[in-house]
């Protein structure tokens, strides 16, 4: 069994917004039709994306986190969009755990929206169906493409590597050790949906400085604290001066 | 979420049909055992009646034809009738509609001859297991167009079996108060039966949806931005959703309405639906008079729209956790 998925680091993500960028690049650029925008360029732009980037403060101040989420389909393991779909046209492929839409099957009914918990799925007011992410199903499997390439788009773009790729169903790839090392967890534990996607929480890196450090026992400049302080019946230079 | 005309039409369209059609069978299961008078003209009230719950059948079905983005696939919901409750609704309906149409066809044409005759000499003719069969389609048509909305287990104000049962009992109660209505010009001897009846669904309507509406003032949600987001702190707020201008996520899933417009339908709806038909139809079964009848059904049907407005507008996605700031 496979089941492919991203995991997203929030500890790393700074919410540049180029995995939404990069995502609806190559999306509306494929095969299955552009993910129509309206007004684009007016009062009220709206469109179709598979990704967003969100932003959330935690905390009060001045004790906050800014927290940047990017929220897109987790292909749930046991997905409540899929067994809702009256024509079949959501489906979840049994090779490797995608949860897809077939374009040509689906009626536009949006059933399957109300019965996703995370809003992942974005209903196309050109198209008329129910579009959502494919994990770029049509790059990962590109023989055309170079290996290293045969990536999501969101994966590609990310500069700081926040978004892995990778198979957590088999113990040893790189999604899986990071959700064991770095504590990943999944979204809305509650609903029994089992999301593929896992996110890994922001991690605090405190800084742990000892006085030896601030203060060099062998710093040069403290000798001359070592040496002996002259007495006070000593003759000192005011002595010198007030006679 | 965003309440939807079309859904909110099909609902109560098909609600009224199924209800009236259930009327015309209990009229005529009472008059095969003998509790009920024979219809002066049974022939002109059977096939109008069939003929009007159609009309409403095929209104329901064509205003859910504006709900879907390619209603020219609309065939191809009949397939996944195992898993989806949408799809078992698509199957029924049609099924349903067939058979109100036989009905109908059997009390027109006449041709309509006698199965069975029971023990007691009673005649079991076409008209009767087609009604039978009807009204078998009518309930199984309830079940599945609310469970379409009682098994998204997300919305917790749907997720209850009482959805099931308000569908039924105020798809019930509208159908008999038009059938009583109906009977006011049709059949004047029957007027009382139904318009009782009416009152008795309409009571028992109130007491459902009121529950339901008390049930769902208690619940607490399941889902939290802690939970949605995974980070355990009480004090999270949405700074930005990734968008300045809407989305399918915030067209869909929000009604836009203040909380002052929600209470003054869901009081609205309780005077239109229950309150006023429940006293025009106690008033024409006290007076015999068929008066009050007509306005009763047109009240309890634009409440009843109200109704299911609210019952749309009042359930509350978890995704909207995802979408409280713009930015």
């Amino acid at each position: 069994m496979t089941q492919l998925a991203l995991v997203i680091d929030l500890n790393v993500c700074v919410g540049c917004h180029a995995c939404v960028t990069s995502c609806k690049q190559w999306n509306t650029s494929g095969s299955a039709g552009p993910l129509a925008d309206f007004e684009a360029y007016g009062k009220n732009p709206t469109g179709t994306f598979f990704n967003r980037v969100q932003t959330f403060e935690v905390g009060e101040f001045p004790n906050t986190q800014t927290v940047h989420f990017p929220k897109s389909c987790l292909h749930c393991e046991d997905p409540p969009c899929v067994p809702v779909c009256p024509t079949g046209a959501s489906y979840k492929r049994a090779s490797d755990g995608i949860v897809l839409v077939d374009y040509d099957k689906c009626i536009g009914c949006k059933y399957c929206s109300w019965a996703c918990p995370y809003g992942a799925r974005e209903f196309d007011e050109e198209r008329k169906v129910m579009t959502k992410c494919t994990l770029c199903v049509d790059r990962i499997y590109d023989q055309a493409l170079p290996v290293a390439e045969r990536k999501p788009a969101c994966v590609m773009a990310c500069p700081t590597s926040a978004r892995l790729f990778g198979d957590i169903h088999d113990p040893d790839s790189v999604v899986s050790e990071a959700i064991r090392d770095n504590a990943g967890y999944a979204l809305m534990p509650e609903w029994g949906t089992h999301p593929a996607n896992h996110y890994l929480p922001r991690r605090k890196t405190p800084m742990h400085i000892h006085k030896d450090e601030l203060v060099r026992v062998d710093n040069p400049l403290k000798i001359d604290g070592l040496l002996p302080k002259p007495a006070k019946s000593e003759p000192s230079l005011d002595d010198v001066m007030s006679w | 979420m965003n309440p939807a005309l079309s859904v909110i039409l099909l609902t109560t369209l098909i609600g009224a049909g199924q209800g009236l059609f259930l009327a015309l069978f209990t009229a005529q299961s009472y008059t095969l055992f003998g509790l009920l008078p024979k219809a002066a003209d049974a022939q002109a009230f059977y096939t109008y009646g069939s003929l009007i719950a159609m009309l409403l059948l095929l209104a329901g079905l064509v205003a859910s034809f504006f709900h879907l983005g390619r209603p020219e696939r609309a065939w191809r919901t009949a397939t996944m009738w195992r898993t989806s409750w949408l799809s078992r609704e698509v199957i029924v309906l049609p099924a349903f509609m067939g058979t109100v149409f036989a009905y109908g066809l059997a009390h027109f044409s006449g041709v309509n001859p006698v199965l069975v005759t029971l023990g007691s000499g009673i005649d079991i003719d076409a008209s009767v297991v087609l009604g039978v069969l009807g009204t078998v389609l009518a309930f199984a048509l309830f079940l599945c167009t609310a469970m379409i909305y009682a098994s998204v287990r997300f919305l917790r104000e749907w997720a209850t079996p009482l959805t099931v049962l308000n569908y039924t009992l105020l798809g019930g109660a509208s159908g008999f108060t038009l059938a009583a209505a109906f009977s006011a010009s049709a059949a004047p001897e029957r007027l009382g039966f139904f318009a009782a009846w009416a009152l008795v669904l309409t009571l028992l309507g109130a007491a459902s949806r009121s529950a339901s509406l008390l049930r769902n003032a208690r619940l607490k949600p399941t889902s939290t931005l802690q939970t949605a987001i995974g980070i355990k702190h009480p004090r999270i707020v949405q700074k930005s959703q990734g968008f300045m201008g809407g989305s399918f996520n915030t067209r869909e899933f929000f009604h836009g309405r203040t909380r002052a417009t929600l209470r003054a339908v869901k009081w609205g709806f309780l005077l239109a639906a229950f309150v006023l038909p429940a006293l025009l139809l106690a008033l024409a079964v006290w007076q015999r008079s068929g008066a009050p009848l007509e306005a009763a059904f047109i009240v309890q049907f634009l409440g009843l729209l109200a109704e299911r407005w609210f019952f749309f507008a009042q359930a509350n996605h978890p995704q909207n956790l995802y979408y409280q700031a713009i930015a």
